[in-house]
């Protein structure tokens, strides 16, 4: 089922959270100890939560558009005296004191929290591989990673663990994990989604979006996590549209743009091209005017995230001294203990990112390269925002290949080329969302993403819903 | 820009911090020295006439009215430090240390 389907059947008592709640634990019991989804199943406060919500059905309330709907949460949201780990020794024990926003928003509208999923460590990878308690499964194939950072919450919503995921994405973390995984995933505009409660990655770039298995659940979980936020100061405080109701109009005489840099990008493999082009046919079957968009900086986008990615990690990162929570390594002096706790706690990828991030801000290096980078996101910002005068949304691959095997992007530059499609649209601060669009010659998902200007949600909603049509 | 050096790599894991062993020191003055010879492309652009970016949305001092309101209860955040005292994070020793 559904969430929508879920929520209609427990606001109409056709079916009780309860029941609802139980029948996704017991599907976690099947296939999460193969699968690794989660650092944390709440089963029994989900079922707490689940007779709560039934109590007040039966009391002839209304508990809200997500009533009784299971959802996983990335184990980097902050949820109150719940263990928040980032995947990170760490962070192991910390139970923060207080909710993040989105949290908030979920359980007000009637969801319930299952669990808390696996991630890369602090959210920096792309195949979860970097979890300090160990790699996510790709439900489609467990010798294949799920993708990443958001890899637990993309194979729970695959796997029918929960019928919604959440997860933050700062280079693609949403939407390549999506892809792999053959569900819905989709990065709002920055700004659009409180990051208030969101463990810092690189703050500029941070955005939280939901994973589902419709397009039309993936719109109503948007219309309830957006929103003006005043605990974010990057919040955008405008109106949030009825997104579900945008994708019952069609595509036709809508103008879309397939990005020619990316389909010219090297290493993209041709499967996931034809998939590219089939969506393309596709839109113009169902009436959209389809031609070739370019985007040209867009090749300077790997470069520009990977300078100011780390720049803004080495500095959130600080914050981890073993002074007032998570681990603490105990040593004779505050700067020994310092140091002992961070090269204990952190992984070697982290630690990678903090000493890139360090060096790109560190004095004489700061203009050249994050200053640079930060002017680059204007050159690619300018050049989408060129493109949208002439097209409604532009198409293109999400992730270069399918799901890879575990350990074969070992190489750190390797598995940073899995982002570049990703990566502009985190850059420019723009909407995208990648949709499930048939299958590799191996047999597994391919995701087609769709971007769109700024606060374009509801059009590239409307578009994603046509591809689903025609998948 | 000349390439990162492994003296560089030393010198930026004690600002972060971090202590590497000899092999770490090693694989991670490679490492990063393949993603700075990526960042090339960025360096070499010419771009100082051009605004850098931080929101697509033109967003400009945000200020909320200067009044009294609850924060997280201290009790609580002090449960979760490895070691308080007198309602206080109780750390080792700061003083006599090298700066």
């Amino acid at each position: 089922m559904t969430a929508r389907e879920i929520a209609e059947a427990v606001r109409s008592k056709q079916r009780s959270a309860r029941e609802v709640v139980d029948e996704h634990l017991s599907r976690i019991d099947e296939r999460e100890s193969e699968l690794h989804a989660f650092n944390l199943v709440l089963a029994d406060e989900a079922r707490a939560a689940a007779s709560a919500i039934d109590e007040r059905v039966a009391a002839g309330e209304d508990p809200g558009p997500l009533a009784g709907v299971p959802v996983a949460l990335k184990d980097n949201f902050a949820t109150r005296g719940i263990p928040t780990t980032c995947s990170s020794l760490i962070l192991e024990g910390w139970r923060p004191p207080y909710d993040a926003t989105v949290v908030d928003r979920l359980r007000t509208a009637g969801a319930i929290v299952i669990g808390k999923t696996n991630l890369d460590e602090f959210a920096m990878g792309s195949s979860t591989e970097n979890s300090a308690f160990g790699p996510t499964r790709n439900p489609h194939d467990i010798t294949r990673v799920p993708g990443g950072s958001s890899g637990g919450s993309a194979a729970a919503v695959a796997a029918g663990f929960s019928p919604l995921g959440f997860g933050s994405d700062t280079g693609g973390s949403i939407r390549q994990p999506a892809a792999l995984c053959g569900v819905v995933g989709l990065k709002p505009t920055y700004g659009r989604v409180s990051r208030y409660g969101l463990v810092a990655f690189a703050s500029s770039l941070d955005q939280i979006g939901p994973f589902s298995n419709t397009v039309d659940d993936a719109a109503l979980a948007l219309e309830i996590i957006a929103g003006h936020d005043p605990a974010d100061t990057t919040s955008i405080p405008e109106p949030v549209p009825a997104y579900s109701e945008s994708l019952r109009e069609d595509v036709e005489g809508l103008r879309v743009g397939v990005i020619s840099e990316f389909l010219a990008a090297e290493g993209l493999a041709p499967d996931v091209a034809q998939r590219v082009h089939a969506a393309a046919d596709a839109l113009a079957r169902a009436g959209a005017k389809v031609d070739d968009a370019s985007v040209p900086s867009t090749i300077y986008g790997l470069s520009a995230y990977y300078l100011i990615a780390p720049a803004e990690a080495s500095s959130n990162l600080a914050r981890y001294d073993g002074v007032r929570y998570g681990l603490r390594v105990d040593a004779p002096t505050t700067g020994e203990m310092n140091t002992k706790t961070r090269t204990e706690g952190f992984g070697a990828e982290v630690k990678r990112r903090i000493m890139l991030g360090t060096y790109a801000l560190s004095a004489g290096y700061y203009d050249a390269y994050y200053g640079k980078a930060q002017r680059v996101r204007t050159l690619i910002l300018r050049d989408f925002e060129r493109a949208y005068e002439n097209f409604d949304v532009l198409i293109g691959p999400t992730a270069p290949a399918t799901a890879f095997a575990f350990g074969a992007k070992a190489d750190p530059l390797a598995m940073y080329l899995n982002d570049v499609f990703t990566i502009p649209s985190n850059l420019s601060g723009h909407p995208a969302m990648s949709v499930p669009f048939g299958v590799g010659d191996d047999g597994l998902p391919i995701g087609v993403q769709v971007l769109a200007p700024a606060l374009g949600e509801a059009v590239m909603l409307r578009v994603a819903a046509a591809l689903e049509r025609a998948a | 820009m000349a390439s990162i050096s492994r003296d560089d790599v030393a010198h930026v894991a004690r600002l972060a911090r971090l202590e590497l062993t000899e092999a770490e020191l090693e694989l991670f003055t490679a490492q990063l020295a393949a993603v700075l010879e990526h960042a090339a492309d960025v360096e070499a652009l010419d771009v100082g006439d051009v605004p850098p970016t931080m929101h697509p949305y033109p967003l400009r001092n945000v200020l909320r009215e200067d009044e009294v309101r609850p924060g997280v209860d201290r009790d609580e955040v002090l449960l979760q430090a490895p070691a308080a005292e007198s309602g206080r994070f109780r750390v080792p020793p700061i003083l006599g240390e090298e700066p």
